[in-house]
């Protein structure tokens, strides 16, 4: 089937960030990117679901200035065949003049399947994929940690606290993607040398307007740890006294 | 002066505490622009109404009923396009829960309503006609603050950043028809399953005991179980590591790409204290480490550490929580 998957470039957070010069973002010297982490898990589950159903396409769309091209061809190294970069200065801090690009590229599409991953992790928002479905009139399921899809429609597994539910909706639809339903895989070399020649095409982004900024990026302050209180089970009592006389929660 | 809108969650025909938080919210926002008034809507299947005095006493002024006998379950579609109806008669904040469900509705009520939204929203405030929020970024490491502009402005509060207040309203009812036939929706929750055998969830728990790797096997986590269970007040969390593993379900994992949670205690038993668990965690106002190396990277962030073996140190915290817990 056709797929389309949204990715975006974030940092590598396995990192101590600092501020940057702005004041309203990190410092991105010196830091690795890559795809953000639902993203690849998205572009994974769209790998899968056509190579186990041929045939099909996988397409990566991402948004943002020429870096994105890095995220789409690792995508087409996984195995996608071809890439839209979207063209545009900066990715806004606003998830709907986003969705709104996003639902423009994707409106003639003729995709069977839109993917994205349930949120970003630079903004932490989880708003573009559920807004581009709104945009596109398309139905959409949210978080999703276990996905099939065939013959017109699909099944979904989406959690919520101390339950789940088991969700079923017709194609073409949107859905966002949670850990658990595939672990991206790695590129391999044959793969990384075919995604040089596969297409990308640059577009200009056409953003909608812009109503949420960050203004202002803060460090939390440091936690002071690291005071043992004892070896084994001999210092259980010092610990519930503690607990019931400094910190107060017992 | 302006009226807010607060969505208010609620399951298999019970208030969820995101309801509470929601409406005390709009009622915070209301009075901020002036004493406007707070319209919580209530969706559910028939007799949900009987919930709406408990809006009322935390600040709603008017509770918009929407009855449906599909709405025992979430509707997407149906949910969105009735509070977008609503929302467009015109309030100046709609606000809803960053839960499960809220992080799914407000999106769509926002395109609907074709503005830009804040997420997870730790701390808010007006300046002039803009809404100033907090909110956490990569991964937890940062917080950032954004402004929004344009009106409504659509919120999602992360579960746990407001405490219920009550602040006694009359709260008038509104009888409200489904802006969109359940019937003709295309997404249908098919079955509710129950994900563990947890009574609290991990975002609503005062208390967290959490295992990993050093438990050793699968069956350990009895004695994470067993300790929850002496506090009370506990749910039961676990690493990545041991949820790839199957030991735990997906849904209880904590950290970077799990849940982020901020109890007031968090127990780390035989955590090592990866640094994608600490970004779901680091905000617990108290943290225990036991673990028996003692420069895992857990205890340079824990108030309290026990170096030692978790098997042998579990059942005597049991112990004595459960005789602490007596007095």
């Amino acid at each position: 089937m056709r797929i389309a998957v949204c990715i975006k470039r974030v940092p590598d957070m396995e990192t101590r960030f600092k501020i940057g010069a702005s004041g309203a973002w990190v410092d991105e010297s010196g830091l690795k990117f890559d795809m953000s982490d639902f993203d690849g898990y998205a572009v994974e589950a769209a790998l899968q679901i056509n190579e186990k159903q041929p045939p099909g396409e996988t397409v990566v769309i991402a948004l943002g200035p020429d870096v994105v091209q890095e995220s789409l061809r690792k995508a087409m190294s996984m195995g996608a065949e071809r890439a839209v970069q979207l063209k545009a200065d900066a990715v806004p801090a606003d998830g709907f003049a986003i969705a709104t690009a996003l639902a423009a590229e994707l409106k003639g599409g003729t995709y069977d399947l839109i993917l994205f991953g349930r949120m970003a992790m630079d903004t932490q928002a989880g708003t573009v994929g559920a807004m581009t479905a709104t945009l596109l009139g398309l139905p959409c399921v949210t978080s999703v940690s276990k996905l099939e899809v065939g013959a017109g429609k699909g099944t979904a597994r989406r959690e919520l606290e101390v339950a789940a539910e088991i969700v079923e909706f017709p194609l073409p639809a949107v859905v966002t993607i949670d850990e658990g339903v595939a672990r991206p895989r790695y590129p391999a070399l044959k793969g990384i040398m075919a995604a040089k020649k596969k297409p990308l095409e640059v577009k200009p982004a056409q953003l909608g307007p812009v109503h949420l900024t960050i203004t202002k990026m803060e460090l939390p302050p440091e936690r002071k740890g690291g005071r043992i209180v004892g070896e084994g089970p001999a210092a259980v009592p010092e610990l519930v006294r503690l607990l019931r006389d400094e910190a107060k929660v017992l | 002066m302006a009226n807010v809108f607060a969505f208010a969650e609620s399951r298999g025909g019970a208030l969820r505490r995101p309801a509470l938080e929601a409406v005390t919210a709009a009622r915070t926002i209301a009075d901020a622009t002036g004493g406007g008034e707070v319209h919580a809507m209530l969706v559910g299947a028939p007799g949900v109404a009987s919930l709406a005095p408990k809006l009322g006493e935390h600040g709603a002024d008017v509770v918009i009923v929407v009855e449906h006998a599909a709405f025992d379950r979430y509707v997407p579609e149906s949910y969105a396009a009735t509070a977008a109806a609503r929302v467009k008669s015109g309030y100046r904040a709609a606000v809803f829960s960053a839960s499960a469900q809220g992080k799914d509705l407000a999106p769509r009520v926002a395109a609907m309503l074709g503005v830009s939204m804040a997420s997870d929203v730790t701390a808010f405030s007006l300046e002039g006609d803009a809404f100033v929020v907090r909110h956490p970024t990569f991964t937890n490491k940062t917080m950032a603050t954004l402004k929004l502009t344009g009106s409504p402005a659509v919120i999602t509060l992360r579960p746990g950043a407001v405490s219920p207040a009550a602040k006694a309203k009359g709260a008038r009812i509104e009888i409200m028809a489904p802006a969109l036939d359940p019937a003709q929706a295309k997404v249908r929750v098919k079955e509710m399953v129950q994900a563990s055998t947890a009574k609290l969830d991990l975002g609503d728990a005062p208390v967290i005991v959490s295992g990993g790797r050093g438990l050793r096997a699968p069956e350990n986590f009895k004695l994470v179980e067993d300790l929850a269970a002496a506090f009370g007040n506990a749910a039961v969390g676990a690493t990545r590591a041991v949820t790839d593993d199957g030991w735990r379900p997906h849904s209880d994992q904590i950290g970077q790409t799990g849940r982020q949670v901020s109890p007031d205690l968090y127990v780390a038993c035989g955590i090592s204290g990866a640094i994608q668990h600490i970004a779901g965690m680091r905000t617990a106002k108290t943290i225990v480490a036991i673990n028996k190396d003692k420069e895992a990277p857990i205890f340079a962030v824990a108030d309290y550490g026990i170096v030692g073996d978790v098997l042998e140190v579990l059942p005597a915290l049991t112990e004595a929580v459960k005789q602490a817990k007596a007095h």
